[in-house]
């Protein structure tokens, strides 16, 4: 079975970000980016199920402009087959990224989709659940644990009680948590190589997708900082402090 | 303006959660009506008829909805929708899973785990784990919305909402439930607990968590735990805080061997007074806390339990 697995460039999860000073946006200038990190286990989990010979073929996507590229080869040197790029310079809301993603669904008929749960970015958790509503497809969500057994895959999912296991029947949409597994590094001959795997650029105007934005981002400001608070130098005088100055404890 | 808000609950009990949904949805005005889907749930409906502010409970009970699979809440969400100019969740497991659903269903942009309302389509939410904070214009007619609960006041409950059962089945067919591994705990849940004590990879183990429980009952204190105590095995996933985890934004937040990376920031920083626990003094955790001590946590703990 063929598994697809949808990849976003954001930025690095270790840069701390910075808005704009006019409050249009965050600033990106001269920022690391990086695959988004539950794309990251998404790739691995589905290089994995090729590596135990569950998947034959793993392809990896991302819709964005050309520097998205980027990723997608990285993905490509984690084992992934082939790569596909749908070329946009626009900015997408998560409802017609999932819309796109539905046309190659349907070219490729996947067996499996593998998504990161949340982009680190726009926090939005979103885009799988969508997917798998326009497809018609099961959905497991949060994934700590996928396996496929025949017609159906099971999925353990993080949830806030603990976790639920439920079984889905293929085609199926999965979405990545932090516990599914632990991505591996690319190598430098995996690297070298991925340089002559296949990445097909395509233009997001081709896939007959209303791409009117849903949404207007009207501005984007600064957290409320907090106040740089003091050391105490013994538990007594922590206690003292929450009991009469802070006032959250009897 | 007519809004529908999903109500959380677990077939027995109404989360407190669905009260600050519902102040949410307040604040946008309208006439709101509650759902409450599962199995067996009659006991919820007449929880959720107490809220105040809402005119009507829609009871769907039927044990395809018993374990609020995505599939099937989805086909039902969307069906009630039409009637509806504002559908709202909260944004937790369940919510996160199935809204998506409705919103591409309908053909609309869900707006994700707002914290404030501007006006009837102009709502705030956290972008890069809460490092910006975005104000969103919705530009479709209908709008779907996750609510975070820790933006929301929660409203009273002594209403009388009138409780309508619904006889129409939704069962998408494509999914099943296996199981449930509940974590049991006596403490009060970490989003509703006015004081939470969280530790991290500092804790070493999960055996050494107990040093926390004797503080935790004194405080009666929820317990939480970063990403990096969750992924070494020491709790279990259900008590990691962040901005991949749980949301909380208590009075007392406390915690102890943890850095104060920012995916974990994200998920406490709300909170009224932050106390840090670190024998690290260049600890980013010190950044923010009110009240911090640099200080083995072995030695600290005791001494802290001691001293409530
Ligand atoms: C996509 C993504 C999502 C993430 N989501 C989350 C999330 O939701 N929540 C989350 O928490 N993290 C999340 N993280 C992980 C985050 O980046 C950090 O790695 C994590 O929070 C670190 O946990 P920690 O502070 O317990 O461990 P560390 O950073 O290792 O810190 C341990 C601290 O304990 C202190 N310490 C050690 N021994 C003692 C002692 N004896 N006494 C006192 N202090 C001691 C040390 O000085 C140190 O400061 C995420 C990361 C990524 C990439
Ligand atoms: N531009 C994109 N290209 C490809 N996949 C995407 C894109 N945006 C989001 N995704 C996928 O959807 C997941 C969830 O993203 P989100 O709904 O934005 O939080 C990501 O982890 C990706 O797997």
């Amino acid at each position: 079975m063929k598994v697809l697995v949808p990849i976003k460039r954001v930025i690095d999860y270790n840069v701390k970000v910075r808005v704009k000073s006019d409050n249009s946006n965050v600033d990106l200038a001269n920022v690391k980016m990086a695959i988004n990190p539950f794309c990251e286990i998404a790739v691995e989990e589905a290089v994995r199920l090729k590596e135990a010979g569950t998947a034959s073929e793993v392809i990896v996507i991302s819709v964005g402009n050309k520097s998205c590229q980027e990723q997608l080869r990285t993905a490509l040197a984690l084992g992934a087959d082939r790569a596909i790029q749908i070329d946009t310079d626009q900015q997408v809301d998560a409802l017609n990224i999932a819309k796109l993603l539905q046309k190659i669904v349907a070219e490729e008929q996947p067996q499996l989709v593998i998504l990161g749960k949340q982009s680190i970015d726009s926090d939005n958790n979103q885009t799988g659940q969508m997917l798998a509503a326009l497809t018609g497809f099961s959905q497991g969500t949060f994934a700590s644990e996928v396996k496929v057994d025949g017609d159906f895959v099971k999925v353990t999912r993080e949830v806030d009680s603990g976790l639920q296991t439920v079984s889905l029947t293929l085609p199926a949409i999965v979405t990545t948590d932090l516990r599914l597994n632990e991505p591996r590094y690319a190598s430098l001959p995996n690297i070298m190589k991925a340089k002559r795997k296949p990445l097909l650029v395509r233009s997001a105007s081709d896939f007959d997708v209303d791409l009117t934005p849903r949404t207007q981002l009207i501005k984007v400001v600064p957290p409320s900082e907090r106040q740089a608070g003091i050391l105490v130098d013994s538990v007594d005088e922590l206690v003292e402090k929450l009991r009469n100055e802070a006032k959250v404890i009897s | 303006m007519s809004i529908l808000v999903y109500a959380e609950h677990d077939n027995s009990e109404l989360k407190a959660d669905t009260l600050k949904t519902v102040a949410a949805a307040q604040q946008i005005g309208g006439d709101i009506t509650l759902l409450v889907a599962g199995y067996q749930c009659q006991g919820v409906a007449e929880q959720a008829a107490k809220i105040n502010g809402v005119s009507k409970v829609i009871v769907a009970d039927n044990n395809v909805y018993q374990h609020q699979l995505a599939e099937n809440i989805g086909l039902l969400v969307t069906e009630l929708a039409g009637d509806y100019d504002v559908v709202m969740a909260t944004a937790l497991t369940t919510g996160k899973n199935f809204m998506p659903r409705v919103a591409a269903l309908l053909d609309v942009a869900q707006i994700s785990d707002i914290v404030a309302i501007e006006s009837a389509d102009t709502f705030v939410r956290p972008i890069y784990a809460g490092n910006a904070i975005a104000t969103v214009k919705s530009l479709d007619a209908k709008k779907v919305i996750t609510v975070r609960s820790t933006g929301f006041d929660a409203v009273e409950t002594d209403g009388c909402a009138e409780i309508i059962s619904l006889a129409q089945v939704f069962d998408a067919g494509i999914s099943s439930h296996v199981s449930d591994e509940i974590t049991v705990s006596e403490r009060p849940d970490l989003g509703a607990a006015r004081v939470v004590i969280s530790g991290g990879r500092g804790m070493q183990n999960g055996d050494n968590f107990k040093l926390l429980y004797g503080i935790a009952d004194k405080l009666g204190a929820a317990i939480g735990a970063s990403r990096a105590a969750v992924d070494a095995g020491f709790v279990p996933n259900d008590m990691q805080v962040g901005q991949t985890g749980k949301i909380v934004a208590p009075d007392l937040y406390i915690a102890v061997g943890i850095s104060g990376a920012i995916q974990h920031l994200a998920g406490m920083k709300d909170s009224k007074v932050i106390v840090a626990i670190n024998k690290d003094p260049e600890a980013p955790i010190f950044q923010v806390a009110d009240y911090g001590i640099v200080a083995d946590l072995f030695e600290a703990l005791p001494e802290l339990e001691k001293a409530l």
